[in-house]
């Protein structure tokens, strides 16, 4: 299985078939907020924290 | 023969709703291209790499950055879902109420004050509870509903405070009791293609804060005050939030410009994604 890993608490995150670049995913292990930089290889990094202006 | 138009989806995060649109896209075959915010400049006297987009969607998370974008983009000329001038109004709450007004669109009570001790006053005479809410801000985020004075004086204080210059800008908006939910409408240019009650025991029924979604039957009224609404604030795609007052009926509390739709299109079975895109290209090819 194509994974990634947390950086926060080093999980391995596995990428759904389906999943796309720039998605966000939930760490199976520590629960922070990820965003998928890469599918193959599988990379995540932590995702940006919401800001004040982010919205609809 | 003309080529076919080239597109350009301006995005932070693929969400749902950016994986529907895209796929959308994809269907129909559309010559796009994803742009990630994040990712990209704008050389405001060399706009050439961008003029091989027919017409951009603008799907960015944050308001400011979504903005600039389609002022420039609109500056060289590039038509945009939505335009400069529509996010700019959407995206700040007087702005909104400030054109509802103007085309005499029906509201809930807005007042703006500057100070803590006009803001206060106001209250005052609007009559508690009242909901406290920033300029700009989405999601239902730091909304504050105040039911006595010593929560009007502590909210106000606080924001004063701790808060930057903007959040000394009091808009502050009557308290309805809605009947548990409210609507959301989706307007594309002169439709109103469906709508869902945002269900909630909180009175804060923002889908992002856990509202449920139900089907809404669109009634003409309904349909009426939703394209007034988008047309004061100059049409696009949008989306419209109502709430049903006891005695004053629908009243328009705010206009989306960005919206999120993965709780609706599931729920009323419309493609919503694939109509952005055929909007878009209908905008491309200036036929809206």
């Amino acid at each position: 299985m194509n994974n990634g890993t947390c950086p926060e608490c080093a999980a391995d995150v596995p990428l759904a078939s389906g999943v796309e670049v720039g998605e966000i995913l939930v760490c199976p292990e520590c629960g922070v907020d990820l965003e998928v930089t890469g599918l193959d290889p599988a990379t995540v990094v932590l995702a940006p924290m919401e800001e004040e202006d982010w919205g609809e | 023969m003309p080529r076919p138009p080239r597109i350009g989806v301006l995005y932070s995060r693929v969400r749902v709703e950016e994986k529907w649109i895209f796929a959308a896209m994809e269907r129909r075959g559309v010559d796009y291209e994803r742009l990630d915010d994040r990712r990209v400049y704008f050389d405001v006297d060399h706009p050439e790499p961008w003029l091989q987009f027919d017409a951009i969607l603008e799907r960015s998370l944050s308001y400011t950055d979504g903005l600039c974008a389609l002022r420039v983009l609109n500056a060289w000329g590039i038509p945009t879902v939505n335009t400069a001038g529509v996010a700019e109004t959407c995206g700040d709450k007087l702005a909104t109420s400030a054109a509802l007004r103007q085309a005499q669109v029906p509201q809930p009570r807005a007042v703006l004050a500057f100070t803590r001790e006009s803001a206060l006053q106001a209250i005052e005479a609007l009559g508690y509870p009242v909901v406290l809410k920033p300029v700009v801000g989405s999601w239902g985020r730091l909304l504050a509903k105040i039911n006595d004075r010593d929560a009007a004086e502590a909210v106000l204080e606080h924001k004063a405070t701790l808060g930057s210059v903007k959040d000394s800008v009091f808009y502050i908006q009557e308290y309805i009791a809605k009947p548990g939910r409210d609507i959301r409408a989706f307007v594309m240019g002169d439709r109103v293609i469906t709508a869902i009650y945002r269900v909630s025991e909180h009175w804060i029924t923002n889908t992002a804060r856990g509202a449920a979604g139900e089907v809404c039957p669109v009634t003409p009224l309904l349909e009426s005050m939703c394209l007034a609404a988008a047309d004061a604030v100059g049409g696009g795609v949008l989306a419209i939030d109502l709430i049903e007052h006891p005695e004053r009926g629908l009243l328009v509390n705010e206009v989306n410009h960005t919206m999120e739709f993965h709780t609706t299109q599931p729920i009323c079975g419309i493609d919503i994604a694939d109509l952005i895109a055929q909007y878009v290209l209908a905008v491309s090819r200036g036929r809206v």
